[in-house]
């Protein structure tokens, strides 16, 4: 969509130079959906070669707290798409606050992500820290390594999207990104955290819910 | 409709849909519930591509570009999947 603000150099128009904004964070955005759909594949293999197995390793996650994490990312979710809306609007003060509400869900999910880790390293059910004479079995062990490794690697996407959201408030309570000229930053921050969400919307089901 | 209204209704679509997929864990098994779980997950994904990623406002060259993510990711897995699958028919290794 159009939108206010200046046109920068090489472009003619502004919503040529917000469709090349856009582009730019789609394109960087499906490299980071290569990124964890290598993953991804990874964990369909041991379940077409390992059905049953898998399922008694999923069977033992914590699929509550899985779920109310997805909660909290998807309301997270919408606070960045309000906090989007407002900035457009130039509502500096609004859009900080909808960005903060939506970082804070994020540290939420880090919080559940680090007390479901603890719970795990209880049950013997952690790699690396774990002692793997623990695990029922090389498979269990190795799904359970597929689901460190990604949940870990998403978990680093979060606590890089809070530190994001966090400084994106700072900067529009302090008036060092004004809007709605520099609104396009409000909307890459949202895309990357939206994207993150996706991420576990899929990570959710395949690692918690196999059946 | 305002806007505000729309991303309202659209995380109230995505909730419904997380309660749906915890449910279908209880009641399905086996290949009905891998495409059942990654069905809903697929529609949670165009609600929050559609809606809060702003593709709904965007032109084609954008939209197609998020598709094609989807498609090399589809084509990552299908090929992967082409050979694990017809592994055990070629009487090759099978576990």
């Amino acid at each position: 969509m159009a939108e206010p603000g200046f046109v920068r150099e090489p472009f003619r128009e502004i919503r040529q130079q917000h469709e090349a904004d856009m582009l730019g964070m789609y394109i960087f955005l499906a490299t980071e959906i290569m990124l964890f759909g290598g993953l991804f594949a990874a964990i369909f293999v041991v379940r077409v070669l390992h059905p049953i197995e898998v399922v008694e390793a999923s069977r033992r996650l914590h699929y509550f707290i899985g779920a109310i994490n997805t909660g909290i990312l998807l309301s997270s979710s919408l606070a960045v798409a309000l906090a989007v809306q407002a900035a457009r609007a130039a509502l500096a003060r609004r859009a900080a606050l909808f960005l903060v509400a939506a970082a804070a869900l994020g540290v939420a999910f880090l919080g559940l992500k680090a007390l479901e880790y603890s719970k795990e390293y209880d049950e013997g059910l952690l790699p690396v820290f774990s002692d793997p004479g623990r695990f029922s079995g090389p498979v269990e062990h190795l799904f359970m390594n597929l689901y460190l490794i990604s949940t870990g690697l998403h978990a680093i996407h979060v606590t890089i999207g809070v530190l994001l959201l966090g400084g994106l408030a700072l900067r529009l309570t302090g008036g060092a990104l004004r809007l709605p000229d520099r609104v396009i930053v409000v909307e890459a921050c949202g895309l990357y955290w939206h994207l993150v969400d996706v991420i576990w919307v899929f990570l959710y089901p395949v690692l918690y819910l196999a059946r | 409709m305002s806007a505000t209204r729309t991303l309202v209704l659209a995380w109230s679509a995505l909730m419904c849909l997380l309660f749906a997929t915890v449910g279908a864990s209880f009641v399905l098994t086996g290949p009905w519930s891998i495409v059942t779980s990654l069905a809903i997950a697929l529609a949670k994904a165009a609600l929050i591509f559609w809606f809060f990623m702003h593709l709904r406002e965007e032109a084609g060259l954008v939209r197609l570009v998020a598709i094609g993510a989807g498609a090399w990711l589809l084509i990552l897995i299908l090929l992967s999947m082409t050979d694990y699958a017809t592994r055990p028919a070629l009487g090759g290794m099978t576990n």
